[in-house]
C-alpha cells in the first residue's frame, strides 16, 4: 500500500511543481487570480476534511478491536464529511463557473495578467478536480468495506482492508492539506 | 500492519491539534509577511501531514522498514524538484548566446 501511496506522492507531486514553476514565473496574475477563491469555503473544507480523517482513524480503531457496529457507523460519517466536501467543492465550481473563470473560450478575467490568470485557474480546476475524484474512488471504496464489514468479513485477526482503505483517505487528506495553503492562502496578505 | 492499537485519546489530541494548525495558518495568511507568508503556509502544511503521517496512519508505530518505503515516496518526491528547480532557478545565472552563430 505504501507504494501505491508513494506512485501517488509522485502524481500529484507533478503536479504540485507545475504549479510552483508557473508560480515563480507569473507570481502577480497568480496573487489576483488566487484572490477570487472563496477563502471561508476553503478553510470549512480543510476543517470538514480533516474531521472525516478522524472518524476514519476511529472506524480503524473500531476495526482493530473488532466493533462491527461502530466500524459501520464510523465508516457511514466518514463518507457524509466526504460529500459535504464534495458538495462545496461543486459550490465553489459552479461559482467560479458563473464568473467565467473556468478556463477556456468562455473564461473572463479583469486586467493585463488575464492569461496568465488561466493558467492558474488551469492548476486549480486539475488539481482540485484530480483530488475530488480520489475522493469519489475512496467514497466508493468505503461503500464496499461497509459491506464487507456487515458481512462479518473481518475481525480483530483480519482488518487489513479496512486499515488500508484508512491509509488511502489519510493521503487524499495530506493533498489537500497542501492544496488548501497554496491555492486559497499564500497571496491573501 | 500495525499491530499496536493507538488510544483514542491520542487520536482527539492529533485532531485538536490540526484543528488549532488550521486556524493558525488561515490567520497568519491575512498578516503581509511578504515572502514569509509561503514559508508559514507550507511549514504548517507540513507539521500537519507529518502529525497525520505518524499518528492517524500509524506510521510512528510501525517497523523500520515502512519507515523506508514512506521515506522513499518523499525522497523520490525530493529529487524531482531538486532537479527541476536546479534548471528553472539557474536559468538567468548565465548570459545566453543569442543564436546559432
Amino acid at each position: 500500500m505504501w507504494i501505491f501511496l508513494a506512485t501517488e506522492v509522485m502524481f500529484f507531486g507533478g503536479m504540485f511543481l507545475g504549479y510552483s514553476v508557473y508560480r515563480g514565473w507569473y507570481t502577480a496574475a497568480y496573487g489576483e487570480a488566487s484572490r477570487h477563491l472563496d477563502i471561508v469555503l476553503g478553510a470549512i473544507n480543510t476543517g470538514v476534511l480533516l474531521c472525516s480523517s478522524l472518524t476514519m482513524a476511529l472506524a480503524v480503531h473500531a476495526a482493530q478491536l473488532g466493533g462491527r457496529r461502530v466500524v459501520t457507523l464510523f465508516l457511514i460519517a466518514t463518507i457524509v464529511l466526504g460529500s459535504v466536501f464534495l458538495g462545496i467543492k461543486g459550490f465553489e465550481y459552479y461559482h467560479k463557473y458563473e464568473e467565467h473563470l473556468i478556463p477556456g473560450p468562455d473564461f473572463h478575467f479583469e486586467g493585463p495578467n488575464a492569461g496568465h490568470a488561466q493558467i492558474f485557474f488551469s492548476f486549480y480546476f486539475v488539481m482540485t478536480g484530480m483530488h475530488a475524484l480520489h475522493m469519489i474512488i475512496g467514497i466508493g471504496i468505503m461503500l464496499l468495506m461497509i459491506r464487507l464489514t456487515r458481512r462479518g468479513r473481518f475481525s480483530p485477526e483480519y482488518y487489513f482492508p479496512v486499515e488500508m482503505t484508512g491509509l488511502y483517505w489519510h493521503f487524499v487528506d495530506i493533498v489537500w492539506v497542501f492544496l488548501f495553503p497554496l491555492l486559497y492562502l499564500v497571496d491573501r496578505s | 500492519m500495525s499491530e499496536h492499537i493507538v488510544e483514542k485519546k491520542i487520536y482527539y489530541k492529533v485532531f485538536g491539534v490540526l484543528m488549532a494548525l488550521l486556524g493558525a495558518t488561515v490567520a497568519i495568511a491575512y498578516i503581509h509577511l511578504g515572502k514569509l507568508n509561503v514559508i508559514a503556509a507550507l511549514t504548517i502544511a507540513v507539521i500537519k501531514a507529518v502529525l497525520i503521517i505518524l499518528y492517524f496512519m500509524h506510521v510512528r508505530y510501525s517497523s523500520r522498514l515502512l519507515w523506508i518505503f514512506v521515506g522513499a515516496g518523499f525522497f523520490w518526491l525530493g529529487i524531482l524538484f531538486a532537479l527541476a528547480y536546479s534548471d528553472f532557478l539557474t536559468r538567468g545565472w548565465l548570459p545566453l548566446p543569442t543564436g546559432w552563430e
